[in-house]
């Protein structure tokens, strides 16, 4: 999902100022970006979730019911209200990461699993594996499954807020949907746990009793690396450039990291999510 | 200041550390409310938490381990040992839940899983209910701090029985009490501490306030208040108007 608006309501603010312009620049460098906005809806007994939502950012209209139906016809009749994210947009994170690499690769540029014998100019980007050289980091762990639901068609992303276990539904197309996704303070990777697929299918069954009949095509667990702002940086560590921490904004800040990590690297300046650390002050 | 288990806590402010939006709001909170002590689930974060646990000890205050989200005797004994190891603390808040949607305490289980944490060496600090007889029962089984609720955990609605708080109060004037969940804004930390609780813990009115840290003072603020008003001893409410400029001399009568 490239929804800046959206993750604004509990990010820091330069989540929303670099997520806007990451949406033209997938767009222009990756393409498959389908800008059909996101929907926001609560059941009705979490309707102040909603409110609080709203309070916390901006950049959406509310609508009603019959706005709804217009915008998700299989949603008809099941939300009175909803906020509605029209400049918001959703790409396929696999192709997209497909094109990053293949475009890295038709400029020479390697992307190695382990760190070559001549280093030369190194960028580490290794994630949580690079807790060696970057002590701060930490793991947030994600779960989410891929259903196919044939019956249910929605041509942008949904968010279902709760006060437990808010979700959200990326529709990939050709009826199969991506459920996101737990967010828990631990770094334990692979599988998914039998309660975290409870709540997601729960809060998915919810949204709509169709996703009961659905089947689960692939469940993913993985833990997002992160820094104690949850804000992404670049920087110098063990004798190489890094640029680490995206947390759950990976595809919304991307871009704007590589494009401060390049600067760097041309003009030896220290961009905004440049971090120093104690011993290089 | 409250004293729990013979150890001095230098704030009667105790924090959780769930849901805020980032560690470093989080570490910002506690910075400005002064809080003592932070508690911390190790129940779904145990497996691979520890490095939030290392945030957490970062803090520089006093560690709670809690068992929230186990709804048996065993879940939560075994998630109490689990924290022992982890945390090398036998300080413990027990919860046992009992009713999924208000999250509310099986008093039942939690008065049995009191008695064999106790039996086992641990300083128990169970959420409960402000029920007189399950209160005694869970002193009966070891305990010496209570941890009745205000109101649902998460739900800000504050105090929803102080008269049940005030009778606990005066049932057990000697054993720390601390209103523990249901806290939605300063005015009811303040009033938990009016009526002579010893300390307020609450998370999310604080962490998921769109200013953490301002709320986190606010909080602050309103239990220091709460508290210096009850040792200043209150004047008791009453029906009639009663002056506090001289009235001789006025013509009150006519």
């Amino acid at each position: 999902m490239l929804a800046p608006w959206c993750e604004f309501e509990n990010a820091e603010e330069p989540v929303l100022r670099h997520g806007l312009t990451a949406i033209d620049w997938w767009d222009r460098n990756a393409g498959g970006v389908s800008r059909q906005g996101t929907l926001v809806v609560t059941l009705g007994r979490d309707r102040r979730e909603l409110d609080r939502f709203a309070r916390r950012t901006h950049g959406f209209e509310e609508i009603g019911g019959n706005r709804l139906a217009e915008l998700e016809p299989d949603l008809a009749g099941r939300f009175d209200r909803a906020l509605f994210f029209a400049a918001e947009a959703h790409l396929d994170p696999r192709a997209a990461m497909a094109g990053l690499q293949s475009g890295l690769a038709e400029r020479g540029i390697a992307v190695a699993a382990d760190m070559p014998r001549d280093p030369g100019q190194v960028i580490d980007c290794r994630g949580l594996a690079a807790r060696d050289i970057l002590p701060e980091l930490r793991g947030v762990r994600g779960e989410m499954l891929v259903l196919r639901c044939p019956d249910v068609t929605l041509s942008r992303p949904v968010r279902l807020l709760h006060p437990r276990v808010p979700i959200y539904l990326v529709p990939r197309g050709d009826g199969i949907f991506m459920l996101g996704a737990t967010m828990i303070e631990s770094d334990r990777r692979g599988v998914v746990t039998a309660r975290s697929v409870m709540e997601l299918l729960s809060a998915a069954f919810a949204l709509h009793p169709a996703f009961g009949e659905a089947e689960i095509v692939e469940t993913g667990a993985d833990a997002r690396p992160a820094f104690p702002d949850n804000l992404p940086r670049i920087g110098r560590a063990g004798g190489r450039l890094y640029a680490n921490g995206l947390y759950r904004h990976g595809y919304l800040l991307a871009p704007a990291l590589a494009m401060q990590l390049a600067d760097h690297i041309d003009t030896g300046e220290r961009p905004e999510f440049w971090h120093e650390t104690d011993d290089q002050r | 200041m409250p004293v729990f288990y013979g150890t001095a806590v230098d704030s009667p402010l105790m924090l959780g550390t769930a849901q805020y939006p980032s560690p470093a709001i989080l570490a910002a909170a506690f910075r400005a409310s002064g809080a003592g002590i932070a508690t911390v689930s190790l129940r779904r974060e145990g497996g691979g938490g520890q490095d939030f646990l290392r945030l957490m000890q970062g803090l520089g205050v006093r560690l709670l381990p809690n068992t929230a989200g186990c709804h048996s005797v065993k879940e939560a004994v075994t998630t109490a040992q689990m924290a022992r190891e982890l945390l090398g603390t036998d300080w413990i808040k027990l919860e046992v839940i009992g009713h999924t949607d208000l999250l509310a305490p099986d008093v039942f289980a939690l008065v049995e899983a009191a008695r064999e944490l106790s039996a086992q060496g641990f300083r128990v600090f169970p959420y409960c209910t402000e029920d007189l007889s399950v209160c005694g029962r869970l002193l009966d089984a070891g305990c010496e701090v209570l941890m009745p609720w205000g109101a649902p955990i998460g739900s800000g609605l504050g105090l929803n029985n102080s008269h049940g708080l005030t009778a606990l109060r005066a049932a057990f004037p000697d054993v720390p009490l601390v209103v523990d969940a249901g806290i939605g804004l300063p005015s009811h930390a303040a009033r938990a501490m009016e009526l002579g609780f010893d300390a307020v813990l609450l998370n999310t009115a604080v962490a998921r306030a769109g200013d953490p840290a301002a709320m986190a003072r606010a909080m602050a603020q309103a239990v220091a208040a709460g508290r210096a008003a009850y040792l200043a001893d209150p004047i008791e409410p009453r029906d009639m108007a009663q002056p506090s400029t001289p009235v001789i001399g006025k013509a009150f009568l006519a």
